[in-house]
């Protein structure tokens, strides 16, 4: 089931389009990887899902993007709410300078979600695979961690306001390899209840954690498919030219 | 050709195919040093056969490690990672028709004191229909070629009609007279051994289908 329908989205940085007639469905409960070279777009895209670019001055979209068939560029639109269905997770890790317990309890707070706040803390933490490792120091900072407990305990933020759709924005690309492999372990984890969208420039990754990828060149979605077809008999020249490093 | 942004993987890449066409051709003579042992029932060179069958055996472990390699440390994808894998597998085919070519040679050992049972002439068709073969298998290899590959496939049911006939022949000339057994059965396993390697360069052109085509078919069932 499609938990994204995207229909003919353009995206203009001011008169500059740099989303060109962008269509695809994005399944529950999958993880879907989208790559492709810098400044092709991918990124913009990831960020039209939950909205972001609208703090950007200047910006436009065209077309459609819905979440479980609502229009999320409704004037009705409750773009916080939005957000909270649609947590994103940024390429640096980006904790608060609190403790961890309150880096993770900040978001319930602001959304009024305080009954078993403990309970919803340790569930996050628990969730991103981080529990074990803090939980006998929930009130240290959280800016004592390693990077990759960091980047998990931002993904214990996401989830401590229970989404339905996490977004990941290169989230490994300040991680180390080993930091790297527990996030996609935590990712492979997380898709049993989320659907998630990762962006990212290392093809390896995606070939390892996806179950559909999706190649942007140029502003446009060249090519759309099950991993493993897509790494192995891409349809289309542009995606076998740009995944064996070939450019004609 | 597209602009590579990977010359030392495409080098790498390169490596790979030569040593498989030199595997091809070691094969290759050694299907054709096989038929001429027998012809002329030649157990020394039935013996340089088998002894040069360790070449081609270890070039196939060459090989292997060789594609090994390039998949472990360079990720290759698409129409490069159908490639390694292909050739993977052609390197496995291959070094089994070299064990064809042995087979025969035994037998040549086995026989080498007895007259053939009748005049050679299919069984060297046999053998010159399967070196064509692999080489047209190998050329389509290296043209990615999955129209030839084909082509080379419905080939061997030229070799098939020629086995059945040779089987045919032979076993009417061994109902006819009981002593001619063991030699029949020599020419038979021989002509087995070039069936069995048909089929070998069967499998061959199914692999250049699928890195040309990515799809895995079975062909001649």
């Amino acid at each position: 089931m499609a938990k994204f329908s995207v229909e003919h989205l353009d995206f203009y940085y001011g008169p500059k389009r740099t989303l060109l007639d962008v269509s695809m469905e994005i399944s529950e409960r999958e993880i879907t990887a989208l790559i492709g070279p810098s400044g092709c777009g991918k990124s913009t895209f990831l960020r039209c899902l939950n909205r972001m670019n609208d703090t950007i001055d200047g910006t436009r979209v065209v077309g459609k993007i819905a979440l479980e068939g609502q229009d999320i560029y409704a004037p009705q639109v409750d773009v916080a709410d939005l957000r909270r269905r649609v947590g994103l997770v940024f390429q640096k890790p980006n904790p608060f300078p609190k403790s961890i317990f309150e880096n993770v309890a900040f978001g319930p707070r602001v959304l009024g979600l305080t009954r078993d706040l403990n309970e919803r803390v340790e569930q996050s933490l628990r969730g991103a695979a981080l529990w074990d490792e803090v939980k006998d120091h929930l009130h240290e900072s959280a800016l004592g961690l390693s990077l990759g407990q960091q980047q998990r305990l931002c993904i214990a933020r996401v989830l401590a306001v229970e989404p339905e759709v996490i977004l990941m924005d290169e989230p490994c690309s300040a991680l180390d390899p080993i930091a790297t492999l527990s996030i996609e372990e935590l990712m492979r984890e997380l898709k049993e209840r989320y659907t998630i969208v990762i962006v990212t420039h290392n093809m390896q990754q995606a070939a390892r954690v996806s179950d559909r990828a999706g190649l942007f060149w140029l502003g446009e979605l060249v090519e759309f498919d099950l991993t493993g077809k897509l790494f192995t008999r891409p349809a289309n020249e542009v995606t076998e030219s740009y995944i064996t490093g070939r450019f004609g | 050709m597209a602009h590579s942004l990977r010359p030392a993987f495409d080098r790498e890449l390169s490596k790979i195919r030569d040593n498989l066409l030199r595997m091809g051709s070691l094969v290759d003579a050694a299907i054709e040093r096989s038929v001429e042992s027998l012809k002329n029932r030649d157990a020394a060179m039935a013996r340089q056969i088998i002894q040069d069958d360790a070449v081609i055996n270890d070039l196939r472990f060459t090989i292997e490690e060789e594609c090994l390699t390039l998949i472990a440390t360079q990720q290759p994808a698409a129409g490069d990672l159908r490639m390694v894998v292909a050739a993977m597998n052609i390197v496995n085919d291959m070094e089994r028709m070299g064990d064809h070519a042995t087979g025969i040679a035994k037998t040549v050992i086995r026989m080498s004191d007895q007259p053939l049972l009748k005049p050679l002439i299919d069984i060297p068709r046999m053998a010159n229909l399967a070196r064509d073969m692999l080489k047209r298998s190998l050329d389509a290899f290296i043209a990615r070629d999955a129209v030839a590959a084909r082509a080379v496939a419905a080939q061997d049911d030229d070799i098939d009609h020629l086995y059945k006939a040779i089987f045919d022949e032979l076993l009417a000339i061994m109902a006819q007279d009981p002593n001619t057994i063991p030699r029949g059965t020599y020419l038979l396993w021989c002509a087995h051994n070039l069936e069995r390697i048909g089929d070998r360069v069967t499998n061959i052109a199914e692999r250049v289908i699928f890195m040309t085509t990515g799809t895995m078919k079975e062909l001649n069932v």
